[in-house]
């Protein structure tokens, strides 16, 4: 079984090295503040072996973006939710972590195409399953879908 | 340069590579997405979560009934709905058949991009016809089931599915070994695939790969076994494991994978017990506020749902971690330095969908 760390835990963990890194914790997830996001990112791979990036998804909870990293340590497994915010504005970026695990490569840039966040550092940020010159981004919940037939433009 | 595709015979959907070449020998590549994009995320914000379950068939369209299953292991965490021991094993052994169904398929087309025309793959197709026929009885579907419900599945099995299920697992190991027998040693294609398109395991785990591809690098890691999910835990079988992770070892990974499942499908076919296929869950269904990731391993490698509730009867966020499209990660990697005949061998072999890539 796939043993969940415990967000708290590890928000202590984290809170000795990076003492104002931390914004939240609960037992599922560990909150971190964007601007540290990838030294505590580097400081958890080293030191609890997670090796492994499941997924990355960005979530608009309309005042701000919600970036939520699975990681798995394939050796002793075990997994944690890490999690970042970065405010909803024109361009709003945070660090990418494609350094460290090379598997956020894809992803990182669907996350630019469809939300609209960039990622600092990636090699290669640009659309990928939307065409150059798409306005707007899909995902966010400001984009208002225009159904033929039968949608109404003010339904969100 | 040569744009490879989108309409490629090889390129198993609408998939374009932009590939410069020096001769015949590739020096750079770029995959290039998004033909197939349906917004498939987008439009789950927009249906109930019920009506979410036929898009999930579209997904990954050889393999539905995974889909189904990590959807609703999605929903069921979320809404913590408790499944009858008939429904389990009922999904886990429409979720064995549509993983060999896959296996054959990547292994067919794998064979038919080497160059091996339409052979191979017949033979493959002709067991495949089996599994269909089996799923039509329980849903009338052979692409696109919609079988599965959040707590259980949606018919009970009829009749006539057990005698056929037991009459194809007898039948899949013989032919298992025959088609092994005639492939493995073929001089063809161990010259055309032994050492091409390798990924060491320190790679494919670097870069999120996951499933057959994952394994076939040397890495141990199956969710059945190591996260298990459903009732893989009362089942007994291995994990097969590659050595070198070139094109064979992804090959000879598929076809161990099948003998797997067929083992697990005799425990599960002498075990299933009589009652309830289904749960009652309340109408309209409204999931507390909460989120969710459910997984499995899908034929393709970890496919997981992430679901986000605000309470409503429609998921605030529906994301999908779809496999094929990670898997291509590394495909600059595995194609730079070959030649033009070993791309498409090695794109095979990667084994992907373009519904799940593109989404």
């Amino acid at each position: 079984m796939t043993q969940p760390l415990s967000g708290s835990d590890i928000a202590k963990k984290i809170g000795e090295k990076f003492p104002d890194a931390v914004t939240s914790s609960d037992e599922t997830a560990v909150s971190v503040q964007s601007k540290h996001l990838l030294e505590v990112a580097r400081f958890l791979k080293e030191n609890l072996n997670l090796d492994f990036l499941n997924h990355i998804t960005a979530v608009d909870y309309r005042d701000y973006f919600e970036i939520v990293y699975l990681l798995t340590s394939l050796k002793d497994n075990h997994s944690i939710v890490l999690k970042t915010r970065c405010d909803e504005g024109d361009a709003p970026s945070i660090p990418s972590v494609i350094s460290l695990w090379r598997g956020a490569d894809l992803q990182e840039r669907e996350i630019y195409d469809l939300m609209g966040i960039s990622f600092d550092g990636h090699p290669n940020m640009k659309r990928i399953v939307l065409w150059e010159g798409f306005q707007g981004h899909p995902l966010r919940k400001s984009f208002v879908l225009d159904v033929p037939g039968g949608g109404r433009k003010d339904r969100v | 340069m040569i744009n490879m595709g989108p309409q490629h015979p090889s390129t198993h959907g609408v998939f374009r590579m932009r590939v410069v070449f020096d001769g015949e020998v590739i020096i750079d590549m770029e995959p290039i997405f998004g033909y197939l994009h349906r917004g498939i995320e987008k439009l789950g914000e927009h249906k109930t979560y019920l009506q979410n379950m036929p898009y999930t068939d579209r997904l990954d369209y050889v393999a539905s009934m995974s889909n189904n299953l990590a959807y609703c292991l999605a929903v069921e965490k979320l809404a913590q709905i408790e499944v009858p021991e008939r429904a389990e094993y009922i999904r886990i052994i429409m979720a064995e058949l549509m993983r060999i169904n896959s296996h054959l398929m990547a292994v067919g087309f794998f064979l038919n991009d080497m160059g091996a025309m339409a052979t191979p793959l017949m033979y493959m197709y002709r067991e495949r016809e089996k599994i269909l026929d089996l799923f039509e009885m329980v849903c009338g579907q052979r692409l696109t089931y919609n079988y599965m419900r959040f707590g259980g599945v949606a018919q009970d099995l009829p009749d006539e599915f057990m005698p056929a299920l037991k009459r194809f697992l007898d039948e899949m190991p013989g032919f298992i070994d025959e088609y092994d027998q005639l492939l493995a040693e073929n001089e063809v294609l161990l010259a055309r695939t032994k050492g091409v398109g390798v990924l060491t395991a320190e790679q494919t785990v670097n870069a999120s790969i996951s499933g057959p591809i994952l394994r076939a690098s040397g890495v141990k890691w199956d969710l059945r076994k190591a996260d298990p999910y459903s009732i893989y835990d009362r089942f007994e079988f291995d994990i097969p494991t590659g050595k070198n992770g070139d094109n064979y070892d992804r090959y000879r990974q598929r076809i161990e994978e099948i003998r797997q499942s067929v083992r697990i499908l005799r425990q599960a076919m002498e075990q299933v017990p009589e009652g309830e296929f289904r749960t009652r869950i309340p109408t309209p269904f409204k999931p507390p506020k909460g989120e969710s990731y459910g997984r499995v391993e899908a034929p393709k490698g970890e496919l997981g749902f992430y679901l986000v509730s605000d309470g409503s009867a429609k998921p605030y966020r529906f994301k999908v971690r779809a496999p094929a499209f990670i898997n291509l990660t590394l495909i600059r990697e595995m194609l730079v330095g070959w030649k033009l005949a070993d791309a498409m061998v090695t794109f095979g072999s990667i084994d992907i969908c373009m519904g799940e890539v593109d989404r």
